[in-house]
């Protein structure tokens, strides 16, 4: 790892001013990304700005079928909320099968956001469930803030406060994971609202990153079945390819998770 | 540099090390716990596995500087006075080490999972929780059976204290 230096902010506005006064600064949540990421020397940030013992990011408030995650909250938190349970089990779900226990235990959801791994599995729930960033700045939709492979609409500096949404009706994730690593290799996220409407989510496939289907929402909105997906074409085109799995064999694990999820839900 | 000030194994400890340094070095070379160790340095091996403030962490994958006013347990500050952890006799009523490279973390890792799981465990979730912990001697077979005979042991005296 190259040298950097280290700061430790303790409310939001604080690590705004320290990250703009800094080259070329980081900010740190919980780092089960960004520390392996420099330890392997292909991240350099000259200064690392801590976000995890800034109180006002941390916490899990439901009221009613409203859900707001501070984004410094961790999977393992997600993953054991009773409150989030009660609302949108599969939430806690997929965050309970997030990298493994110890990494849970780091890992934050608002870290997951930013980073957009396109393999990670927060970013398909977070677009499926229709849900909002917060930032020290503004409000984003989850449409407008993923915009390509580990980019984002953030700004410099700007800095996730908390994810928020309305749970609804129903909702699953399934993935299917490498099975080596246990990244999702295509990860398909449903959920349902009372009224009919679909969104569903993948993670894990798209080259792009994180995308909706809109044809596998159209479908299922239509007929809320695991069948209804059948006849469903999903465009190998903008799939990724790699040693892991081809183009046209993503597609496939699009339309079975797809299924799975329905299913599940 | 960093000067890093934090409580490990119920003693306060300090020292100086770059702000780059890594948790494990920290512990390993500052203050000359080795029985943590670094096996992968990808974050996937789990051989440095610590407690830090009552869950687990990789501490090959965390700033020591991050660790700073934390409290850590490693493996060395699991017997107490001279008695061995139920974990720790269990691994060794069970055969569940070999070579020994991973077991500290894989110790550290069951310590955990029973604080968490209880006496509830059963064998498959236990698997499960391994997922960040590999072993390449054991199989893992006679691990997974020393973490069910030390959740067993822990949930049922548990149970009795009440």
């Amino acid at each position: 790892m190259y040298q950097t230096n280290y700061h430790r902010a303790s409310s939001v506005q604080e690590a705004v001013e320290m990250m703009s006064n800094v080259p070329e600064g980081k900010y740190l949540a919980g780092g089960m990304t960004l520390i392996p990421t420099m330890k392997q020397r292909l991240a350099a940030p000259s200064d690392l700005v801590d976000l995890r013992h800034i109180t006002e990011m941390r916490g899990i408030m439901v009221d009613g079928r409203s859900v707001r995650i501070g984004a410094a909250t961790t999977h393992e938190e997600v993953a054991t909320s009773v409150e989030i349970r009660a609302v949108c089990p599969a939430l806690c779900g997929l965050a309970s099968h997030i990298g493994d226990p110890h990494v849970r235990h780091m890992g934050t959801i608002g870290g997951s956001i930013a980073n957009n791994d396109p393999a990670a599995d927060y970013p398909a729930a977070v677009l499926a469930l229709d849900a909002t960033i917060v930032t020290d700045r503004r409000e984003i939709t989850a449409d407008d803030f993923f915009t390509g492979l580990f980019e984002t609409a953030l700004e410099d500096g700007e800095i996730i406060t908390a994810i928020r949404f309305d749970a609804p009706a129903t909702a699953a994730y399934q993935k299917f994971a490498n099975p080596a690593s246990r990244y999702a290799m295509t990860g398909v996220f449903v959920a349902r609202r009372d009224n009919g409407e679909v969104r569903l989510a993948v993670t894990g496939a798209g080259s792009n990153g994180v995308f909706r289907h809109r044809g596998l929402e159209a479908a299922l909105a239509a007929n809320w079945s695991p069948d209804a997906v059948a006849n469903v074409t999903v465009d190998a085109s903008d799939l990724l390819s790699d040693l892991h799995a081809s183009a046209a064999y993503r597609a496939n694990l699009v339309r079975v998770m797809a299924k799975r999820a329905v299913a599940a839900a | 540099m960093a000067n890093i000030r934090m409580t490990v194994n119920g003693r306060q400890v300090s020292g100086v090390c770059d702000d780059r340094t890594l948790l494990v070095h920290f512990i390993r070379e500052n203050l000359g716990l080795t029985g943590t160790h670094v096996g992968c340095d990808t974050t996937q091996c789990g051989a440095c596995v610590v407690d830090m403030d009552g869950q687990s962490v990789k501490s090959c994958s965390i700033l020591a500087a991050q660790a700073a006013g934390s409290t850590i347990t490693t493996i060395e500050g699991l017997a107490q006075n001279g008695d061995l952890h139920p974990v720790q006799e269990a691994f060794k009523a069970h055969h569940g080490l070999q070579c020994g490279f991973c077991t500290p973390g894989m110790v550290m890792t069951a310590v955990d999972m029973i604080r968490r799981h209880g006496g509830n465990l059963d064998e498959e979730t236990v698997r499960a929780e391994l997922e960040g912990n590999i072993c390449r001697c054991t199989g893992y077979h006679n691990i997974v059976k020393a973490i069910l005979a030390a959740a067993a042991e822990m949930g049922g005296s548990r149970q009795a204290a009440e």
